[in-house]
């Protein structure tokens, strides 16, 4: 249920009132410029998106049918704009998942060792140097398992959150999150590991 | 026992917490006694810590959005579409 000034304040938009789009605007949009800040990296992007969602939220704001609040609506329509922003901005070809997966013998042993990460230390999360090759990872995975990654261990939706934005089952979210967390593990483990068993 | 690979089937639900606890039992069976699997698993968990991370220090929400954007987004409000 919304609160009464929300209710008041969308029907102040539904009737055109400057005011009330700026209150909006002003209100929301910190927020909004961190999710798709999230999802797009770049500052250019991510505004672009911003203003993108803005205008879709405008134009469609007679259909908010005030079942949720105005910021869960906000959200979804940017995470929706800034994903299809990905899509079309994808700046190297998406690397084959496959090649990063575990390969199994026909017994169920893995057909070769783990490439260990020697050091954990050259992967550490403090580190900006490899928080920007982790992103780039990420965006190399193919369109499908790149925005689940993003979704659910970037913007960390939920997967049922998630499988409501990108319009599959929860079953189809798991199954690419563990494909995706599988490869990117792998790029992780060829660009940072060592040898075998190390 | 699972297999290492029956067991690789289960590992996001096992590291997001969502394994029922029969299901958890025979994973944590064969994480006792298989290495690799150990090792796999703590890396697999480290590459969501990562994933995470990727995006940040921007995950805050900003509080200095820039001017020029909201002038911007204020600028480009386009015609209301009519009622679905």
């Amino acid at each position: 249920m919304q609160p009464i000034d929300e209710v008041v304040l969308i029907e102040r938009l539904r009737a055109g009132d400057d005011a009330a789009y700026e209150a909006v605007v002003r209100q929301h949009v910190g927020a909004m410029l961190a999710v798709a800040r999230r999802i797009l990296g770049q500052d250019a992007d991510a505004e672009d998106a911003v203003q993108e969602a803005f205008v879709q939220s405008f134009r469609k704001i007679d259909s908010f049918r005030g079942q949720s609040r105005l910021k869960t609506w906000l959200h979804r329509i940017t995470v929706n704009v800034a994903l299809m922003m990905l899509r079309s901005n994808r700046a190297c070809p998406a690397v084959s998942i496959e090649e990063y997966l575990p390969q199994w013998l026909d017994d169920g042993h893995r057909a070769s060792a783990n490439l260990g990460w020697c050091d954990p230390g050259l992967v550490s999360v403090e580190k900006e140097e490899t928080r920007a090759i982790v992103r780039e990872m990420i965006d190399s995975l193919p369109d499908d398992y790149r925005e689940v990654v993003v979704l659910r261990d970037v913007q960390q939706l939920d997967t049922k959150e998630t499988a409501i934005v990108l319009g599959v089952g929860v079953a189809v979210v798991k199954t690419r999150l563990h494909r995706a967390r599988a490869a990117l593990r792998g790029l992780i483990s060829t660009r940072f590991g060592g040898f075998a068993g190390c | 026992m699972l297999t290492c690979r029956e067991l690789f089937e289960f590992l996001a639900d096992y590291a997001d917490g969502e394994l029922e606890p029969a299901e958890r039992e025979r994973f944590e069976e064969h994480m006792a006694v298989c290495p690799h699997c150990v090792e796999y698993l703590d890396t697999y968990r480290k590459t969501i810590e990562l994933a995470a991370a990727s995006r940040q220090p921007q995950d805050s929400i900003p509080d200095d959005v820039p001017e020029d954007l909201i002038r911007a987004i204020l600028a480009s409000r386009g015609p209301k579409a009519g009622p679905d």
